[in-house]
């Protein structure tokens, strides 16, 4: 990884301006020029180093809500439950893990009441136990991964 | 443009701070002037573009503005979920704790299920692999003491769908929440 990429990605996960010229400043304080710091972040966009480059918004501060939940699901049946669990429009991300609960899956909704409705569709269909874990609280959530 | 817009009280954001979620949602123009490029698009200043932005971070609604890695193709390849049963009357000290820790890029206290999950406290520990994550995880170990009644590290293994967390431009735009 080149010098400049590593010092982009450390040094600009928050924290960028919000003015006229605000990759100016941002190079500024990098050492670069303001051209050679936008093309770096199209060039790590590209190659997929990067997500996305831009604000982070707070689901739930938007109307949101979200749910992280999990489900022990026997072997012998974990395709048709992820299938199960896949066809909901709300599940957002889905995970298998290795654990006694093996299944792990995020229930995003622009409506609060749809998550417990969802929770409910799938114990139905699934005859199984979802534990439902929505978060009480955040600590720190940002971005700081140094390279 | 001064007029407040009902939709406001319950989410904090108007009709116009909506239009500039849905436009920035997937990214910032890279081009010199990003926030007139915004602006143009929805047909307001670049100065309130920027106000809005501004305000919109005070309030938490935009978390942060930057890059944001993408921990695989960077190496970081091992994820591991830890998850630990703390005291709750020290959870608020501790969370805030562990979340300082650079290597955690998540945590969050959610409810307990007992007998099957006495678990309280949730730390997203990223690694170049599982020793890695082992040794970080025993980082925190150090750091709760006595506080750390039980836990353990729940490894993926496979993604089974990802399809993003996204509010739909179109809830965005119309404010719709309670209905």
């Amino acid at each position: 990884m080149l010098e400049i990429d590593r010092k982009i990605i450390n040094a600009l996960q928050g924290g960028f301006p919000i003015c006229e010229r605000p990759y100016a400043a941002a190079a500024e304080q990098l050492g670069l020029t303001e051209d050679a710091l936008i093309s770096r972040i199209e060039t790590l966009l590209q190659d997929k180093l990067l997500s996305r480059f831009g604000p982070l918004y707070n689901a739930e501060k938007l109307g949101g809500a979200v749910t992280l939940a999990a489900i022990a699901v026997p072997e012998d049946r974990f395709q048709e439950i992820t299938e199960v669990v896949n066809n909901c429009p709300e599940v957002a991300h889905n995970y298998q893990r290795d654990h006694r609960l093996n299944m792990w899956f995020v229930i995003a909704s622009d409506h609060e009441e749809r998550i417990q409705e969802v929770v409910e569709e799938i114990e139905e269909k699934s005859g199984l136990t979802v534990l439902n874990m929505p978060k009480t609280e955040e600590y720190f959530l940002e971005l700081k991964l140094a390279l | 443009m001064n007029r407040i817009d009902p939709n406001r009280k319950q989410s904090g954001l108007d009709e116009m701070d909506r239009e500039i979620v849905a436009a920035t949602q997937s990214g910032l123009p890279l081009c010199e002037e990003p926030y007139e490029d915004i602006a143009m698009q929805i047909g307001i200043s670049a100065q309130d573009v920027m106000d809005r932005m501004r305000r919109m971070q005070d309030d938490g609604i935009i978390r942060r503005i930057g890059v944001v890695p993408n921990h695989y193709e960077l190496g970081f390849s091992a994820n591991g979920m830890s998850v630990w049963n703390v005291p709750d009357d020290q959870i608020t000290r501790l969370g805030n704790e562990i979340g300082g820790l650079e290597f955690v890029t998540h945590c969050y206290q959610r409810p307990r299920h007992l007998p099957d999950w006495p678990y309280n406290l949730f730390a997203m520990v990223h690694g170049r692999d599982r020793d890695e994550v082992e040794e970080k995880v025993g980082t925190i170990a150090g750091l709760l003491g006595e506080s750390d009644q039980g836990h353990e590290i729940v490894y993926s293994t496979r993604i089974l769908k990802k399809t993003g967390l996204r509010i739909s431009p179109k809830s965005i735009l119309s404010g719709d929440k309670s209905d």
